[in-house]
């Protein structure tokens, strides 16, 4: 009976399958052995972002980098793991993680789940609009215009509920998404951190079509999420952190990552003890 | 089959069908046109949008072809672990003993009266609050619990329909031999359904195929779907073009398994002997199938 | 345990009659639509033919997720077909449906084309003897009682549909899913018992489509 066959082949597919997968388990705590598991974002250029070399790059990854050298891992003992936002409580309670680097802005919701270190960067809630676009220049102006924002995010909460409610705000995936919009005349402005957009304004496919509006609509300080109660490390963090803003590397990295798009970054904010 | 529906075309018919076909032909051509030149329009057709998934192979490597694995892994699980459950759900809902029937019964139509969505996110929220499986693995087995409680159950109604479908005389003569009632399930009936259930399984295999979709999108599972994110996130907001892809991708493997299950089900028909066996055996198939629909 | 009932914080009727709407206007749509297909499907046209199996293939192969996500950037954030929406969350609700529509159809097709086959070729042959064409054949007398055939298969796609209604979440229509998503965020100690509402709510929109169906399938089928 052929059909014996078809159910034996499928049937060793399928232990072959699973094998696959256990294989796939094993390690998962926040530190295990010599190699340290850090949370960034896959999928934000600028500040945490996936290369197609299967490497990451970013701010963020950068800031991370020199944190964790400095507690004592090279750059080959890092595991990188995605920590999407409405992600980074759970990896840091869960031990899955040592901490998270991850356009992480500190507040008191979060602080009580998580602790904080720094805070290390400093960014404000700003719009995106096309390059040729003159007619947003302040908050009010949205009340009339077409904004996109990315579902969940406190930037859009933020929007439909202080600065402009009237805004027809809507609410995507991904900030590809809304970018695919704003390019074409869909929506008149993209609205996040200021570091996030000049993140994909200075990519070289975007560089010249988009600008950034330069509003201040909130204080986003981005901290480094650990657990909490865990001071010692907090402490670590923290030293990592100044001496990264005293040697210069700070302002060297944020000259990469933000220049090319004209982003006005703030001075590095004082770390909070 | 549907020529019953129309004469075979004569002149004056023959001259309508060219009129229909170029009038379709036309509205299709310039629903083509106003969309392609649309896209050109904005910019959606230029070839540093397209180009990555050509010339730069990492584009697969490093993403497309991981979350492809993903989907699969999760399927396959997915599917690996409803049947046995479902098997045992479908002989439960056909036991002789009420307090087993019956409770089967409400199980397996909760179950499939819940959206596999909601299955999910609620599997993920418990997942995340009173256990602790690693990140890692979280959204993965979210996926695969929602598929599993929802599919399980819908391979039971399979199972079934499966063993009703075969006629009496093999229960009874199973029943006339001496074998108890278990051996009749487990050597005479079941081995049997499952030959004609298999066309529909495979179906379903499609159906799971098609929900792990959700996962990506709703549960941040690194499947295929929302690989989009990363590669748009690297290629200047390729959407289209990555979502075409991606699409393709999803269309050419479901298509395989459709066509594999059409091949299984005409190699059974034509591998049953008597015709007894047949009308019901298609009456169980359309009622399956009908039940594989039910999926996203 | 149920206090976020009360709270007034969580519109969940609300959210369940925007279930109820996608559901409602997609099922009558994808009747349109999946009609029109199995027409295209058995017509004499081999053009027409070919472009319904092609668009049935390979739409049914395809993730609802995708097609819906592909309306709402496709079509709206690229083409900016807004099918007449105004605010954002209209022509999201809107083109849910499209998509819903056009996924669903496909189902709607391959029902309606089984139940075509379960006429007796008699009566198509008596049709034609008659002199009708092939519209006339089709309207008058196979789809009719293809129609009646199918009530039972017809009420399982509808079930279906209504299930994946909360598909829409993905672009953020502001249904049930949707809605479920917020709450597990914000009332994670009362998980089980949300969980518990929006079950009961699907079960409650559910059950009694498929017995009202049910017992029209019975009442209207055929007998031969």
């Amino acid at each position: 009976m052929k059909l014996r066959s078809v159910s034996a082949a499928a049937a060793a597919a399928a232990v072959l399958a699973l094998t696959a997968t256990a294989c796939g388990g094993g390690s998962d705590s926040g530190s295990n052995g010599d190699k340290i598991n850090i949370g960034i974002k896959f999928d934000q250029p600028g500040l945490g972002l996936k290369t197609p070399d299967g490497t990451y790059a970013g701010f963020d990854v950068d800031v991370a980098k020199y944190v964790a050298k400095e507690l004592g891992y090279s750059e080959d003992k890092i595991n990188w793991k995605q920590a999407p936002s409405a992600e980074r409580e759970n990896l840091i309670k869960n031990g899955d993680v040592k901490f998270v680097v991850a356009s992480y802005s500190i507040s008191d919701k979060r602080k009580k789940e998580v602790d904080f270190a720094g805070p290390y960067f400093l960014t404000h809630q700003d719009l995106l609009v096309r390059a040729d676009d003159k007619s947003i220049t302040k908050v009010e102006d949205l009340n009339s215009k077409k904004l996109c924002s990315v579902t969940g995010s406190t930037s859009a909460q933020n929007v439909k509920e202080k600065l402009a409610p009237k805004a027809d705000l809507q609410q995507l995936g991904g900030y590809s998404e809304c970018l695919t919009g704003l390019e074409n005349k869909r929506v008149d402005a993209l609205t996040t951190d200021a570091s996030i957009l000049a993140g994909y304004a200075s990519q070289k496919e975007h560089q010249g079509k988009f600008k950034l509006v330069g509003l201040k609509m909130s204080d986003e300080n981005y901290g480094i999420g650990l657990k909490k109660g865990d001071d010692e490390l907090r402490g670590k963090i923290n030293k990592a952190l100044e001496k990264m803003v005293s040697d210069g590397t700070w302002e060297k990295l944020v000259k990469q990552h933000f220049g090319p798009s004209g982003y006005q970054y703030e001075p590095a904010p004082a770390i909070a003890k | 089959m549907s020529s019953v529906l129309y004469d075979t075309p004569g002149p004056r018919a023959r001259r309508r069908n060219v009129v229909y076909t170029t009038v379709f032909l036309a509205v299709l051509a310039l629903v083509a046109w106003w969309v392609l030149s649309a896209l050109a329009d904005k910019h959606q057709l230029d070839a540093d949008k397209w180009s990555p998934f050509v010339t730069d192979s990492r584009v697969w490597t490093t993403y497309l072809l991981p979350g492809l694995v993903e989907t699969l892994k999760a399927a396959a699980l997915s599917i690996l672990i409803a049947l046995p459950l479902g098997a045992a759900l479908g002989i439960g809902r056909l036991s002789d003993h009420r307090w087993v029937r019956v409770p089967v019964g409400v199980v397996v139509e909760f179950f499939r009266a819940i959206p596999v969505l909601l299955l999910m996110m609620f599997a993920s929220a418990v997942y995340a609050e009173y256990t602790t499986v690693s990140s890692d693995f979280r959204p993965l087995y979210a996926v695969v619990t929602g598929l599993v409680l929802y599919n399980a159950s819908v391979i039971a109604e399979v199972v079934r329909a499966g063993v009703l479908s075969l006629p009496r005389g093999q229960g009874d003569a199973a029943v006339a031999l001496g074998m108890r009632k278990g051996q009749t399930m487990l050597y005479v009936l079941l081995p049997q359904a499952v030959t004609v259930m298999l066309p529909a399984l495979v179906s379903q295999l499609v159906v799971i195929v098609k929900d792990t979709a959700l996962g990506g999108a709703l549960l941040g599972y690194a499947e295929l779907l929302s690989q989009n994110r990363q590669i748009t996130a690297n290629y200047g907001a390729n959407t289209i073009a990555t979502f075409t892809v991606i699409a393709l991708i999803y269309i050419v493997l479901n298509s395989l398994l459709t066509t594999l299950a059409g091949r299984l089900e005409r190699r059974l028909r034509q591998g049953r002997k008597s015709p007894s066996v047949t009308l019901p055996a298609q009456a169980g198939a359309t009622e399956v199938k009908s039940d594989a629909v039910s999926g996203a | 345990m149920f206090d976020f009932l009360d709270s007034g914080q969580y519109d969940l009727l609300g959210a369940f009659w925007v279930t109820a709407k996608l559901a409602l206007y997609s099922a009558l749509g994808s009747l349109v639509w999946g009609t029109a297909l199995v027409a295209m499907r058995v017509s004499p046209v081999p053009l027409m033919r070919a472009f319904g199996t092609a668009y049935v293939n390979i739409v049914r192969n395809t993730p609802l997720t995708v097609v819906i996500v592909a309306c709402s950037f496709g079509l709206d954030q690229t083409l900016g077909i807004t099918l007449g929406g105004g605010r954002s969350e209209d022509i999201g609700f809107r083109l849910a449906i499209l998509g819903l529509v056009a996924y669903t159809g496909t189902f709607v097709c391959e029902a309606l084309r089984s139940g075509i086959n379960t006429v007796p070729p008699g009566q198509a042959e008596a049709a034609r003897a008659l002199g009708l064409g092939f519209t006339q054949v089709l309207t008058l007398v196979v789809l009719p009682q293809a129609f009646r055939a199918v009530v039972a298969p017809l009420a399982n796609v509808l079930i279906a549909l209504t299930k994946n209604t909360t598909v829409a979440a993905a672009i953020s229509a502001a249904e049930a899913a949707f809605l479920m998503k917020e709450m597990i965020e914000n009332e994670a100690d009362a998980l089980f018992a949300v969980f518990a509402v929006f079950a009961f709510g699907f079960i409650v929109l559910t059950l009694p489509t498929g017995l009202l169906l049910g017992w029209a399938a019975k009442r209207l089928a055929v007998k031969r």
